[in-house]
C-alpha cells in the first residue's frame, strides 16, 4: 500500500497535490452551507432553470430504461445522437459537422471544457478569456497546466470582450481564446459584427477559439451568433454546447463538442480513459430533446424574458444601475452605490434580508461592485426579493 | 412583435389572474397605460370571460361530486344541436357543455353536492328532454389535473439554493 502512495499521509493536507491546494474553491458555493441552514431564504444564487425537464424528454429516458438501455455506449456517444446533432447544427446554424469524427458527446459542457484544455495545451500555454467569466474557465485552463489570461470587461462596454483588448494580451504563448456568450454571469451577448473582429484577430494570430454556447438558445430580442459560422472560423473553433440550460436538463449531465477531426479525436482519447461515455439514458433523453422540444424551449424563453424585464426594472427602481442582459438568465446589477464590496454586500444581504446572491468577484476581479442574480426564479419570488433588497439598499446607502 | 407582446398579456393573465397592470407592464415591456387599454378592451369584447380561482375543494373537506354525462341527441331542423345545447347549459348543474364528435353528441360536466343530486338532475331534467335519446353518466372518482394544474401540488422543485 505504501508503495502506491510514495508521499507519506501524515496529515490530510500533505497528501493533496500542490496544484490542487493552490486551486481556489468556487466562489459560487461560498455561502452554500450557510444558506442550507437558514429558513425563508429566497435564492437568486442558482445557475439553473426552475423548470423540470419537459415531460416527453423524461418519458423517453424512462422508456429507454424499461427497454434495457443500461449499458455503455461508444466513446463518442450514440450514433443516433451524433447524427441528430449534426442535423441540428446544419438546420440551426448552417454548420456541417461529420457525426462520425467531428462530434463528441460529453458529460455536460463542463467535461468538454476540461477535455479541450487538456487536448490543446502545452504547459505554460496561455488562454485568453473575459473577466468576469464562468468560474470553471480559469480553473480548467489551470488544471491543464495552462495559464488563464483575463481580459477586463466592463458595464460601460456591455461586458463584451473586445478584439483590441485581446490583442494587447496576445503573446507567443497564446494558444486560444475562450469565450462564453451569452455570458454567465453578466448576460452579455456579442453582436455578429463585433465577433467578426474577433475572428479576424484569431486568423491573424493563428489561434483557436473555444466557444461555450450553452446559453445560445436563451436570448431576448437579439440573435445569437454561433462563432464557428464566421468566415474561416469553423476549423479554428471548438464549439461546446449542451442540453442543461435550454432544455432544463442540468442534472442529466449531457453536452457535446463539435470541432475539426484532429481535436475531437484528441479529446475523445482523454474521454475514453477518464469518462468512457456519457450516461446512455441521458443520451437517449437528448435525442428526444432534439426531436421535439422546440415549443417548450420557446415557452421557457418567453417566461425568462418576462422575469428578466421585471428584475432589471426592479433593480433600477430600487436605485441600482443594471446593465440590460440580452441572454442567459442572469442580471448583473452594480452595488457600488452602497460602498460595500460584493462579498460584504452578499453576506450582509443574506443575514439581514435573507436573499442569496452571488458576489461578482466569484467570476473575476472585474466582478467587484456587482452581484449575480438569477431570474430563473418564480415571479412572486423575484418580486419579494426585490422588495427585500429595496429595503436593504435604503438602509445601506451612504448619505 | 407588438401582436406577440399583446398575447403575452393574456397568457400571463390566464396563469395568474391577479397580476396588476403594473406587473404585466414590467413583464412584457408594454407601457402600463397600454396594458390597461388592452385588458379593458378584452373584457368588453368578452375575450376575457372572467377572472377565476382554482380551488382544491377536497382539501377543504367539501364534498363535491362530478360526472361526465354523454348525451345522444336527435338534431333538429335548422338549429342542429344548438337549441338543445342551449336548453341544457341553462341548468346551473351543467358546469361545462360541449358538442362532441364520436359515439355521442353532447358532453356535459355536471357537478353536485351528492351523487343523488347529480342522479336526480340527469334522470329528471336531462333525460326527459324531448330530443335527448339516451344518456350515459360517468362519475368522476378522482381528479388528478385540472385546467393545467396538478392537484396535490405535482412534483415540486428539487433544486439546491446555490448552483453554478
Amino acid at each position: 500500500m505504501s508503495k502506491l502512495h510514495p508521499r507519506k499521509l501524515k496529515t490530510s493536507k500533505n497528501c493533496i497535490s500542490g496544484k490542487v491546494q493552490e486551486l481556489p474553491p468556487s466562489g459560487i458555493r461560498k455561502f452554500f452551507d450557510l444558506i442550507a441552514s437558514m429558513e425563508g431564504v429566497i435564492s437568486l444564487g442558482v445557475g439553473e432553470p426552475d423548470y423540470t425537464t419537459p415531460w416527453h424528454i423524461r418519458e423517453a429516458a424512462i422508456y429507454a430504461l424499461e427497454k434495457g438501455y443500461t449499458m455503455y455506449t461508444s466513446n463518442s456517444g450514440l450514433p443516433e445522437l451524433r447524427q441528430a446533432l449534426s442535423g441540428y447544427l446544419i438546420s440551426h446554424d448552417g454548420l456541417s459537422y461529420n457525426p462520425t469524427d467531428e462530434i463528441l458527446i460529453t458529460v455536460g459542457v463542463s467535461e468538454g471544457l476540461d477535455l479541450v484544455m487538456r487536448a490543446i495545451l502545452e504547459p505554460g500555454d496561455e488562454v485568453i478569456m473575459p473577466d468576469p467569466c464562468y468560474v470553471a474557465y480559469p480553473a480548467s485552463v489551470y488544471l491543464a497546466d495552462g495559464i488563464p489570461v483575463r481580459v477586463p470587461t466592463n458595464e460601460e462596454n456591455a461586458f463584451k470582450i473586445k478584439a483590441e483588448d485581446i490583442e494587447k494580451l496576445i503573446t507567443d504563448r497564446t494558444r486560444a481564446i475562450l469565450i462564453g456568450y451569452p455570458a454567465n454571469p453578466t448576460g452579455a451577448v456579442i453582436p455578429k459584427e463585433e465577433l467578426k473582429q474577433l475572428a479576424e484577430l484569431v486568423q491573424e494570430h493563428d489561434l483557436l477559439v473555444i466557444s461555450d454556447e450553452v446559453y445560445g438558445q436563451l436570448v431576448y430580442g437579439v440573435e445569437h451568433t454561433c462563432f464557428a459560422t464566421l468566415p474561416g472560423m469553423k476549423e479554428r473553433t471548438i464549439l461546446l454546447n449542451g442540453f442543461s440550460k435550454a432544455y432544463a436538463m442540468t442534472g442529466w449531465r449531457i453536452g457535446y463538442a463539435a470541432a475539426q477531426t484532429d481535436i475531437i479525436k484528441a479529446m475523445n482519447k482523454i474521454h475514453q480513459y477518464t469518462m468512457l461515455c456519457a450516461p446512455i439514458m441521458s443520451q437517449m433523453a437528448a435525442i428526444e430533446a432534439l426531436k421535439g422540444a422546440g415549443k417548450e424551449v420557446q415557452e421557457m424563453v418567453r417566461d425568462y424574458d418576462q422575469r428578466r424585464r421585471v428584475m432589471v426594472k426592479g433593480f433600477r427602481d430600487i436605485g441600482l444601475s443594471c446593465f440590460e442582459p440580452k441572454g442567459a438568465f442572469y442580471a448583473f446589477p452594480s452595488i457600488k452605490v452602497t460602498g460595500m464590496t460584493s462579498e460584504e454586500f452578499s453576506e450582509k444581504l443574506l443575514f439581514e434580508e435573507k436573499v442569496a446572491v452571488v458576489p461578482g468577484t466569484a467570476f473575476g476581479q472585474c466582478g467587484e461592485g456587482y452581484i449575480r442574480c438569477c431570474y430563473a426564479t418564480s415571479l412572486p419570488e423575484i418580486e419579494e426579493a426585490l422588495k427585500r433588497m429595496g429595503k436593504f439598499i435604503k438602509r445601506n446607502r451612504p448619505g | 412583435m407588438k401582436q406577440e407582446n399583446t398575447m403575452q398579456i393574456f397568457e400571463a393573465l390566464e396563469k395568474d389572474a391577479r397580476l396588476t397592470h403594473a406587473q404585466l407592464s414590467a413583464m412584457t415591456g408594454i407601457p402600463e397605460a397600454e396594458v390597461e387599454k388592452t385588458v379593458k378592451k378584452a373584457e368588453k369584447d368578452r375575450v376575457i370571460l372572467k377572472y377565476k380561482t382554482a380551488i382544491d375543494w377536497a382539501k377543504l373537506g367539501e364534498e363535491q361530486v362530478w360526472a361526465l354525462v354523454e348525451v345522444k341527441v336527435a338534431p333538429q331542423r335548422d338549429v342542429g344541436f344548438d337549441s338543445i345545447a342551449e336548453r341544457i347549459y341553462k341548468f346551473p348543474q351543467a358546469h361545462s357543455v360541449y358538442l362532441a364528435s364520436g359515439t355521442y353528441d353532447v358532453a356535459i360536466l355536471v357537478s353536485g353536492k351528492t351523487m343523488q343530486e347529480v342522479a336526480v338532475f340527469v334522470s329528471e331534467k336531462l333525460a326527459p328532454l324531448d330530443t335527448v335519446q339516451s344518456t350515459v353518466t360517468h362519475f368522476i372518482l378522482k381528479r388528478y389535473k385540472e385546467d393545467g394544474e396538478i392537484l396535490g401540488g405535482g412534483e415540486g422543485l428539487k433544486r439546491l439554493p446555490i448552483t453554478p
